[in-house]
């Protein structure tokens, strides 16, 4: 399984992100620096967690507009499998591969905590090693992770399974309709999720709760 | 020529940032202070020199960038 992390000014959680998918797939990501235009032949494109360009403008605006966004849309067209995580998930929605909007947290702090994440959809490259429902422990680290969508969006997101991850137990952190920790577009190729799963991998994070998310990319 | 760009949340979009200043009006002892909205204002010059065609060029940017239509609005004024 070959894996690409974008890295983008301002991102910093690139390294965990490929430390994880080394950790478990065995093979090193390469990571593709924002300014070139063309992405390596891989299997997965990673855009990961971070402040990309200081969040200026809004979380997410103008990392979507640069120039190797142009070859990840491309491919992503075409079938590529696209996962975006925190930061990542806000460029993918600005980007328009995925529906919606990260907003300012409803009770406006940044929040850095565990969560309760429930596994809505196990079919995906990503969660295709988890129970359907299963609820397992992952960090978030963030002040834009409110998912908004119009009602015809959510509607269409609920009836096509498209939730991937939702805040369970009473963890909401930011007030996401519905809950939604994470989503996909259409096809499945694309997931964008606001927890961290690379930092709940290791027993030195407390936990491994996420490696399976990981090891799904293999089955995947 | 200047575009002037006048960026709002749709309405229904909540604001915690207008709640908060709203809340901290209160706090100064400013009574009668409703809902608050919080928006962003964008200056951008233009080489262009023809009013419609850097009203389309202006539009553009809001739809591709200065924007998140979908929960923002945008007003321009050429100047």
């Amino acid at each position: 399984m070959k894996s690409a992390v974008v890295v983008f000014p301002g991102i910093n959680r690139e390294r965990d992100m490929m430390l994880a998918l080394e950790s478990v797939t065995g093979a090193k990501p390469v990571s593709v620096w924002h300014a070139e235009t063309e992405l390596p032949r891989v299997d997965l494109v990673v855009v990961p967690g971070g402040f990309s360009y200081g969040d200026y403008l809004r979380c997410g605006a103008i990392a979507a507009r640069a120039p190797i966004m142009q070859d990840i849309k491309a491919r992503a067209a075409k079938g590529l499998k696209v996962l975006g995580v925190c930061n990542g998930f806000q460029i993918l929605t600005e980007a328009g591969l995925l529906p919606g909007v990260l907003a300012r947290n409803k009770n406006l702090r940044f929040v850095c905590r565990q969560v309760k994440l429930k596994v809505e959809n196990n079919g995906t490259f990503f969660t295709n090693r988890m129970e359907k429902g299963a609820v397992v422990s992952c960090p978030v680290a963030h002040g834009e992770g409110n998912y908004i969508c119009d009602a015809e969006t959510l509607k269409m997101l609920e009836a096509e399974n498209r939730v991937v991850f939702r805040y369970a137990e009473g963890t909401n952190p930011n007030g996401a309709l519905n809950d939604i920790a994470g989503i996909m577009n259409g096809s499945g190729t694309v997931i964008g999720m606001m927890p961290h799963p690379e930092n709940m991998i290791e027993p030195l994070h407390g936990r491994t709760d996420c490696r399976p998310l990981f090891e799904s990319l293999l089955a995947a | 020529m200047k575009a002037k760009i006048r960026v709002t949340l749709k309405t229904g979009v909540l604001d915690p940032q207008g709640k908060a200043i709203a809340g901290a009006l209160g706090h100064l002892g400013f009574g009668g202070v409703g809902e608050v909205r919080q928006g962003k204002y964008f200056e951008i010059e233009l080489a262009e020199t023809d009013r419609a065609r850097a009203a389309e060029q202006v539009k553009a940017m809001c739809e591709k960038l200065i924007a998140n239509t979908v929960i923002e609005n945008y007003e321009i004024e050429l100047a």
